[in-house]
C-alpha cells in the first residue's frame, strides 16, 4: 500500500540570555559542573522564582519572527515529574496559555513553497544533566548530576503536523535556526545542544484523512540524525503496517551509532504531568504596546534578505538561499557588500572558497577571521589587475589561516601580479628561445602550442605574471617571428 | 527585651530547619528567611524554633515528627503556647493552613494574618503557594503591630510580594466605616464557647460605637472545600522536591532510583502529610484536573468577589476561627480528617489572601491592606 507520511516537530531553543530564567546565575555553556548554581535554580526549599524579563521579551521576540500572535494574558505552570536532573521534581513551563500561537515558517523545497504552521511556542526552564558512570544507561553503576543548565531560559516551538518528508523537515529546521539566529535570541547550534528537535511521525494510507498513530523521537542534536530518524521511521512503520500490525504511540530514542530507534516509554505511563498554574509566579501581561516596541526592534528577517538579494543585488536563488541561511554568512555579505559592488563575485567566493574551507576545518562560521573589508580589499585587488585569480585563491588561504590584509599578505610573500611589459617581454624571449620545437609547431599550425609556452612563462614567473598580457606579448613575439 | 521565637518553617543557617518532618531531620539551609534578616535588623533577638506539625498543614501542630504538644489533656499550638508563657513577646509563624490562628484563638491571643504578598515567603518552607502567609502571635495587637511593621514590605526576591506603590495605594483605599458583619452562615458547628466569644465580641464592638449586622453568605461557606483542594495540590507539588536525591533523608534501602524516591519518602513521610500529597495529586489527574482543581479555582474567584461586596461597606467580617476554643486528645487522635474540617473557618481568608486577625478568641477578616484597621478594632475587644 502507498502511504503519506505525516510529520510535525518540537524545537527547544536555549535563549541567549546573561542570567538564567529565575534566578541570576549565568547561563555561559560549559564551565565545571555545579558552578553555575545558587539556592534558586538548585530548588532548595524556601527559594522563589522570579521571571527574567528577557526571557519574554525573546519568547516573544521569536514569536513575531514566527507570524505568530502574542498572547496579552499568559501564565506559567509547573509539569509535575520525578527525574534526578529535575530539581524541585516539577519543572516551571507554560501549559494552556503560551505566550505564542498560531504562527507559519516559510519553507520551499523541490515542490514547491508552503507554509508550516507553529501551533505555539511557549517559555520554559531547562533541567540539569546527569552524567552517566559507565558505558550505557542500563547497565551504569550511578550517574552524577550537574545543575549548570537548570534554570537556562528555554522556548519550545511546536509545529504543526504539516511536514510531509525529510526535505520539508530540513527546509524548515534551516528556515528556523536562521529566524532564531537573525532574530538574536539564541545561538541556535544544535552541536551545543542549544537548538533540539523531537521528532513526531505516524503513517497513513494515502488519501486517508485521519491521521495514523504516531510516534516520538527525541532530542535529535543534528540535522543529519533527523535526516536519518526520518528514514529509518518511516521504514519501520512502513514495516509495522505492511505485516498487518499497530504502530504504538510511544517515545523512542535515536541511537546514532547503531542508526536505529529504540522505545523508551510508552505515552500511557508518561502523559500525567498534573500541570497546575504556578502560585509563585504572577500571570505575564502584556501590552500592545511593548509587542510593537518588540516588532519595530527585529532586524531584516531571512526571507526578506533573501528576497532583497535576489530582486536588488540579482542574486540566482539558489546562492540567495545559501547565504542567508545562515546569519553569519548573511552579515558578512552584507559586509563584503557594503565596500564592494559585483553581487554575483561576492556569492561565487563565499560559496566556492568560504564555505569550502569552513566545511574542511569543520568550524563555526562565527569562528571565521576574514573581516569583510578584507574580503572587499582582495576583490578589488583582482579587478584592478593587482593580482590573478589564482593567486587570489592563494592570498584567500592566507587570511583564512591567519585574519592578516590582502595586501600584506602580497607584500610579504611577493605576490604581485607582473603587468609591466618590458619585464615580461625579456621572459618571454627566452622562453621562446628555450623551447624553438614549439615555436615550430605553432609556425606549422599546431595553436596547442601556444598553451604551452604561456605555462612556461607563467611557470617561469612563479604565477605572478599577468595572463592577459603574456598571450598578447606572446602573439606579438611569434608573428614577428 | 524585644524576644521572639519562629516556626521551625523559617530557615536559619544557624539552626536546622525541619518543618516538622522526619524528612528535613537535621537541615540546615544556606540561607536565611527574609523575614528573620528584617526583624534582626529591627533589634529583634530570636530565642528559638517552636515544632509545627509536618509542613505546618495540619490542626495545631499534631503530626510533627518530634512530638506533639499538649497541655494535660488538649492540644495546644507551640508558638501560641511560647507566648502565652511569657518566653516570648511574639512568635513570627507560618500561616500554612490556618493552625497559628486557631493556636491564638483557643489562648485568648492576638494573631494576625497580614494581606498576601505583604510579607515576602523567601526563606519559609514552602507549603500552600498561594494562600500561606507569614503571621504574628503575640500577646496584644500593638506588639503584634510592631512585629507586623518590622517584617513587612516588598522583596525582589519574592515574585508575589507586593510593591510598595501598591501597598501605599491599596492602604489609602481603606476608609474607616465603624461597621462589622456577623456571617451567620460561618457559626456552623461551632460549640458554645464559640458563640459565647462571638456574643461578647459584639457586646464589645457594639458598646464602642461599632454597628454590628448580620448577613448570610452561603458562598463563603464554600472556602474550606475549595482550600482543601488547592492546599493539598500545592502542598503535593511542594513535597516532591524531597525526592532522597540532594539533600533530607535518604533511605537506606534501594537499589535503583525508583526505590530511592519511594522508599525515602514512604519511610519520611507521616501519615496525614501522605493522605494529602495523594488527595492532591489526585485532583491534579488529568481526569479530576477540570472538575476538581479548576472548580476550586473558579470557586475561590466567586469568593473573593463575594466577600469583597461584603467589605464593601463594613471593616471586617466577624467569624469564629475554629468549631472549638480546645481540642482534646480523643478528638484529635480520633478523626484524621479534623485539619480539613476546621479549614471551614480559617480557609476564607486563606484563598482569598484576604488579612485576618484573631482577638477575643474570635476571627476579624478585613479589605486588602486594612492590617491597621483590624489591629484597632482587636483593641477593642
Amino acid at each position: 500500500m502507498e502511504y503519506e507520511v505525516v510529520i510535525g516537530c518540537e524545537v527547544h531553543v536555549e535563549l541567549k540570555t546573561k542570567t538564567k530564567i529565575f534566578c541570576s546565575c549565568p547561563t555561559d555553556f560549559g564551565g565545571e559542573p555545579n558552578t553555575h548554581v545558587c539556592p534558586v535554580c538548585l530548588g532548595l526549599p524556601g527559594t522563589l522564582p522570579v521571571l527574567n524579563k528577557k526571557v519574554l521579551e525573546y519568547a516573544i521576540k521569536a514569536g513575531l519572527a514566527m507570524n505568530c500572535e502574542i498572547a496579552h494574558f499568559s501564565k506559567f505552570d509547573r509539569k509535575n515529574y520525578f527525574y534526578p536532573d529535575l530539581t524541585k521534581a516539577y519543572q516551571i513551563s507554560q501549559f494552556d496559555l503560551p505566550i505564542c500561537k498560531n504562527g507559519y515558517i516559510d519553507i520551499e523545497t523541490s515542490e514547491g513553497k508552503k507554509k508550516i504552521g507553529i501551533t505555539r511556542i511557549h517559555m520554559e526552564e531547562d533541567a540539569g544533566k546527569l552524567v552517566h558512570q559507565g558505558a550505557t544507561i542500563t547497565t551504569s553503576a550511578g550517574s552524577l548530576a550537574d545543575y549548570n543548565r537548570a534554570g537556562v531560559p528555554l522556548i519550545e516551538i511546536v509545529s504543526e503536523p504539516d511536514m510531509r518528508s525529510a526535505e520539508d523537515v530540513l527546509a524548515f529546521l534551516t528556515n528556523l535556526k536562521a529566524i532564531i539566529e537573525y532574530t538574536g535570541v539564541s545561538d541556535a547550534r544544535m552541536e551545543q545542544g542549544s537548538l533540539r528537535c523531537d521528532v513526531n511521525l505516524s503513517l497513513r494510507p494515502a488519501g486517508q484523512k485521519e491521521f495514523g498513530t504516531r510516534a516520538e523521537i527525541k532530542n535529535l542534536n543534528s540535522f543529519r540524525a533527523v535526516e536519518r530518524v526520518i528514514k529509518y521511521e518511516i521504514d519501520r512503520q512502513t514495516d509495522i503496517l505492511e505485516s498487518g500490525g499497530k504502530v504504538v504511540q510511544e517515545t523512542r530514542t535515536w541511537d546514532d551509532g547503531k542508526g536505529m530507534t529504540f522505545s523508551l516509554r510508552s505515552k500511557e505511563d508518561s502523559d500525567e504531568y498534573r500541570y497546575f498554574p504556578d502560585p509563585d509566579l504572577t500571570p505575564i501581561i502584556v501590552t500592545d504596546a511593548y509587542i510593537e516596541e518588540l516588532r519595530a526592534s527585529l532586524p531584516e528577517l531571512p526571507q526578506v534578505k533573501r528576497a532583497r538579494m535576489i530582486e536588488e543585488d540579482g542574486l540566482p536563488e539558489y546562492d540567495a538561499g545559501v547565504i542567508t541561511a545562515s546569519k553569519a554568512l548573511a552579515d558578512f555579505y552584507d559586509g563584503v557588500r557594503a565596500h564592494y559592488d559585483d553581487a554575483k563575485k561576492i556569492s561565487n567566493w563565499i560559496m566556492v572558497e568560504l564555505l569550502a574551507k569552513v566545511n574542511a576545518e569543520g568550524m563555526e562560521l562565527e569562528a571565521v577571521k576574514i573581516q569583510p573589508e578584507q574580503m572587499a580589499a582582495l576583490l578589488k585587488l583582482v579587478d584592478s589587475g593587482d593580482i590573478s585569480g589564482k593567486i587570489a585563491k592563494k592570498v584567500f588561504a592566507e587570511m583564512f589561516a591567519t585574519g592578516k590584509d590582502p595586501a600584506d599578505i602580497i607584500k610579504e610573500q611577493g605576490l604581485v601580479q607582473i603587468s609591466d611589459e618590458d619585464a615580461l617581454k625579456e621572459m618571454v624571449s627566452h622562453v621562446v628561445e628555450a623551447n624553438p620545437k614549439s615555436v615550430e609547431d605553432y609556425k606549422a599550425g599546431k595553436t596547442k602550442a601556444m598553451g604551452f609556452l604561456v605555462g612556461q612563462i607563467m611557470k617561469q614567473s612563479r604565477g605572478q605574471a599577468n595572463p592577459a598580457v603574456i598571450n598578447k606579448l606572446l602573439a606579438e613575439k611569434l608573428d614577428s617571428m | 527585651m524585644n524576644k521572639i521565637v519562629i516556626d521551625d518553617m523559617f530557615l536559619t543557617t544557624d539552626m536546622p530547619t525541619t518543618a516538622g518532618s522526619k524528612m528535613l531531620e537535621g537541615y540546615t539551609s544556606l540561607f536565611e528567611a527574609e523575614v528573620l534578616t528584617r526583624l534582626k535588623a529591627a533589634d529583634y533577638v530570636i530565642a528559638g524554633k517552636t515544632k509545627v506539625g509536618e509542613f505546618g498543614a495540619d490542626l495545631l501542630g499534631e503530626t510533627c515528627y518530634f512530638g506533639a504538644e499538649y497541655e494535660g489533656e488538649t492540644l495546644q499550638y507551640p508558638a501560641a503556647a511560647a507566648v502565652k508563657s511569657g518566653d516570648a513577646k511574639a512568635a513570627v509563624v507560618m500561616d500554612v493552613n490556618g493552625a497559628p490562628r486557631r493556636g491564638a484563638a483557643q489562648n485568648g491571643l492576638v494573631s494576625l494574618k497580614p494581606t498576601y504578598g505583604r510579607v515576602s515567603r523567601y526563606g519559609t518552607i514552602p507549603v500552600a503557594c498561594s494562600g500561606e502567609t507569614v503571621g504574628v502571635i503575640a500577646n496584644n495587637a500593638a506588639d503584634c503591630r510592631d512585629v507586623f511593621t518590622a517584617m513587612a514590605g516588598y522583596d525582589s526576591k519574592d515574585g508575589t510580594s507586593l510593591p510598595e506603590s501598591m501597598t501605599e495605594q491599596g492602604k489609602a483605599a481603606v476608609t474607616k466605616k465603624n461597621k462589622v458583619v456577623v456571617l451567620s452562615s460561618m457559626l456552623k458547628g461551632t460549640d458554645e464557647a464559640v458563640q459565647g466569644r462571638i456574643a461578647a465580641v459584639t457586646d464589645q464592638f457594639t458598646k464602642n460605637g461599632i454597628e454590628v449586622v448580620v448577613a448570610d453568605a452561603d458562598v463563603v461557606a464554600y472556602a474550606g472545600a475549595a482550600w482543601n483542594i488547592l492546599m493539598s495540590a500545592e502542598l503535593c507539588n511542594n513535597v516532591s522536591r524531597y525526592d532522597g536525591v540532594k539533600y533530607g533523608y535518604r533511605t537506606k534501602n534501594y537499589t535503583n532510583i525508583d526505590e530511592l524516591y519511594t522508599n525515602s519518602r514512604t519511610e519520611a513521610f507521616g501519615e496525614f502529610l501522605k493522605s494529602a500529597i495523594l488527595f492532591g495529586s489526585e485532583t491534579l489527574s488529568t481526569e479530576n484536573y477540570k472538575k476538581v482543581y479548576d472548580k476550586a479555582l473558579r470557586v475561590r474567584r466567586v469568593i473573593r468577589d463575594n466577600m469583597a461586596a461584603l467589605l464593601a461597606d463594613c471593616d471586617a467580617l466577624l467569624m469564629p476561627a475554629a468549631s472549638a476554643l480546645a481540642y482534646s486528645r480523643t478528638l484529635v487522635e480520633g478523626d484524621k480528617y479534623l485539619p480539613y474540617k476546621e479549614n471551614f473557618f480559617t480557609a476564607p481568608a486563606s484563598i482569598t489572601g484576604l488579612p485576618a486577625v484573631i482577638a477575643g478568641g474570635v476571627q476579624l477578616v478585613g479589605n486588602a491592606f486594612s492590617e491597621d484597621l483590624l489591629l484597632d478594632l482587636a483593641e477593642l475587644v
